[in-house]
C-alpha cells in the first residue's frame, strides 16, 4: 500500500514539475521534449486511475503524434524562434489559472462522492448496446453523436492544415538498416492495430488507438521511403479519409429515416453497425493522422 | 512447490538489482558523458541489458508462461528498435560532425 502511494506521489510531483518546466524553459526544443515526457507520464497516470482507453490514446496521440507534429512545426519555423513572445503579466495568468482551477474542481466534485448514476445506467443498458466494453458502448452507441462530431473535427483540422499549404517536411535520404527494420515492423503495426480495433468491443481499445498505431506504422514506412507519397489528389486516399465520417453519417441518416431516430440502432444490428463504423473510422483516422504528421511530400532522395 | 517458488523469488533479486543498476548507470551516463556517441552507448546498455535483466528477474517471479513469453517479446522488440534508433542517431551525429569539420577547415581560407 505504502509503495503504491509513494509511486503515485512521485507521479504527481513529476507531472507538476514537467508541466512547469515545459512552460518555463528558454528553448522551444526543450519545451517540446518536456511536453512529450509529460504526455507519457500523463498516460501512466491514466493507467494508474484505471482508464486504460485514455492511457492508450494519450500515449499514442498526446505524446507520440503531437510530439512529432510540434517538432516538425519547430523545424519549419526555425527562422522565427529567436523572437521571444510577449510575456503575459503574472497577475493575469494567475487569475486565469485560479479561474480554470475553480471550474475544474466544480466539475470533479461530483465524481469524488462516487454516487453518480451514470455507471449504473450504462451497466443496465450494456446488453442492448451490442458490445460488452462500457467505454465503447458509450462512445459508439449511447453517445455516438459525440464521436461522429469528433471525426468531423479531425477532418476539419486536416482540411485546415491543407489550406496552410505546407508541402510537408523534407525527408532525409533513407538508409538500409531503417528500411529493413521498417519492413519487419510494418506487419507488426497492422497486427497490433487490428487487435486493438477488435479488442475495442470487449476491452480497452478501439478506433482511435488502432488508427494511431496504424498511422505510426505508415509514417515509419514513409520515412523509410517504402511508401509512395500520400496525396489528396488520389481518390483512394480521399475515400479512406472521408470514409469514417461518411459511413457514420449514413448510418445516422439511415437510422433517422427508417429506424427509431438519429443514431438509434435497430435492435440486433448494433454489433454489426458499430463494427462497420469502427473499421471505417480506424482507416480514416490512420490516413488523416499520417497526412497530418508527414504531409503530402514528394519522394525522399534515394 | 512452495519451496521452489521461494527459491525462485530469492534468485530473482540479483537480476532485478543488476537491471536497476544498469538503468541508473545508463541515466548517469546520458547526463554526464561528453558527446553523443558515448551517451548513446550508455543509453543502449540500459535499454538492452538493463531491461533484459529486469525481464529475467520478473520471469523468475511470474506464474504463467504467457506473461514470460510476452515480456520476452517486448524485450526483443525494444532491443531491435533501440539498436536501429541508436544507429540512426549516431549516423546523423556523424553527418553533422563532418559538416562541422568541413566548415572549420574552410574557415581559415575564407578569413584570409
Amino acid at each position: 500500500m505504502a509503495a503504491e502511494q509513494l509511486f503515485d506521489l512521485t507521479l504527481i510531483l513529476l507531472l507538476l514539475g514537467l508541466a512547469g518546466a515545459a512552460l518555463h524553459t528558454r528553448s522551444l526544443y526543450t519545451s517540446i521534449v518536456l511536453f512529450i515526457v509529460f504526455g507519457l507520464m500523463l498516460a501512466l497516470t491514466w493507467a494508474r486511475l484505471g482508464a486504460v482507453d485514455l492511457a492508450l490514446a494519450e500515449a499514442a496521440i498526446g505524446a507520440g503524434l503531437i510530439g512529432v507534429m510540434l517538432l516538425a512545426a519547430l523545424a519549419r519555423s526555425a527562422a522565427d524562434s529567436t523572437s521571444q513572445p510577449a510575456r503575459v503579466p503574472l497577475s493575469i495568468s494567475l487569475l486565469l489559472g485560479v479561474l480554470v482551477l475553480a471550474l475544474l474542481i466544480r466539475a470533479i466534485q461530483p465524481l469524488a462522492d462516487s454516487n453518480s448514476v451514470l455507471p449504473a445506467l450504462v451497466d443496465t443498458h450494456l446488453d442492448e448496446s451490442g458490445v460488452s466494453h462500457p467505454v465503447t458502448a458509450v462512445l459508439l452507441n449511447f453517445r455516438a453523436w459525440d464521436t461522429l462530431l469528433e471525426l468531423v473535427v479531425l477532418l476539419l483540422a486536416l482540411i485546415g492544415v491543407r489550406q496552410l499549404g505546407s508541402s510537408g517536411m523534407a525527408l532525409p535520404p533513407t538508409w538500409p538498416l531503417l528500411r529493413a527494420w521498417s519492413r519487419m515492423l510494418a506487419p507488426l503495426t497492422i497486427i497490433v492495430g487490428g487487435y486493438l480495433l477488435w479488442r475495442g468491443s470487449h476491452a480497452p481499445g478501439g478506433a482511435f488507438q488502432a488508427g494511431a498505431v496504424l498511422a505510426a506504422g505508415a509514417v515509419m514506412l514513409r520515412l523509410a521511403g517504402l511508401l509512395p507519397a500520400i496525396r489528396w489528389s488520389r481518390w483512394p486516399v480521399r475515400a479512406l479519409m472521408l470514409g469514417g465520417v461518411a459511413t457514420f453519417a449514413l448510418v445516422a441518416a439511415g437510422t433517422h429515416w427508417m429506424g427509431d431516430g438519429w443514431l438509434n440502432y435497430p435492435p440486433g444490428w448494433s454489433k454489426q453497425l458499430i463494427l462497420l463504423i469502427e473499421i471505417t473510422a480506424t482507416l480514416s483516422i490512420a490516413t488523416s493522422l499520417t497526412v497530418l504528421v508527414i504531409g503530402e511530400n514528394e519522394h525522399p532522395a534515394p | 512447490m512452495i519451496e521452489l517458488n521461494t527459491w525462485l523469488c530469492w534468485l530473482s533479486w540479483p537480476f532485478l538489482l543488476a537491471g536497476l543498476f544498469f538503468f541508473l548507470a545508463g541515466t548517469v551516463g546520458l547526463l554526464r558523458f561528453p558527446d553523443a556517441y558515448s551517451r548513446l552507448h550508455a543509453v543502449t546498455k540500459a535499454d538492452t541489458l538493463g531491461l533484459g535483466l529486469l525481464v529475467v528477474g520478473l520471469s523468475l517471479r511470474s506464474d504463467s508462461w504467457q506473461s514470460v513469453a510476452q515480456m520476452l517479446l517486448v524485450w526483443l522488440l525494444i532491443m531491435a528498435s533501440g539498436a536501429t534508433a541508436c544507429q540512426l542517431l549516431a549516423r546523423y551525429q556523424r553527418d553533422a560532425d563532418r559538416v562541422d569539420a568541413k566548415t572549420i577547415q574552410e574557415q581559415p581560407s575564407d578569413g584570409r
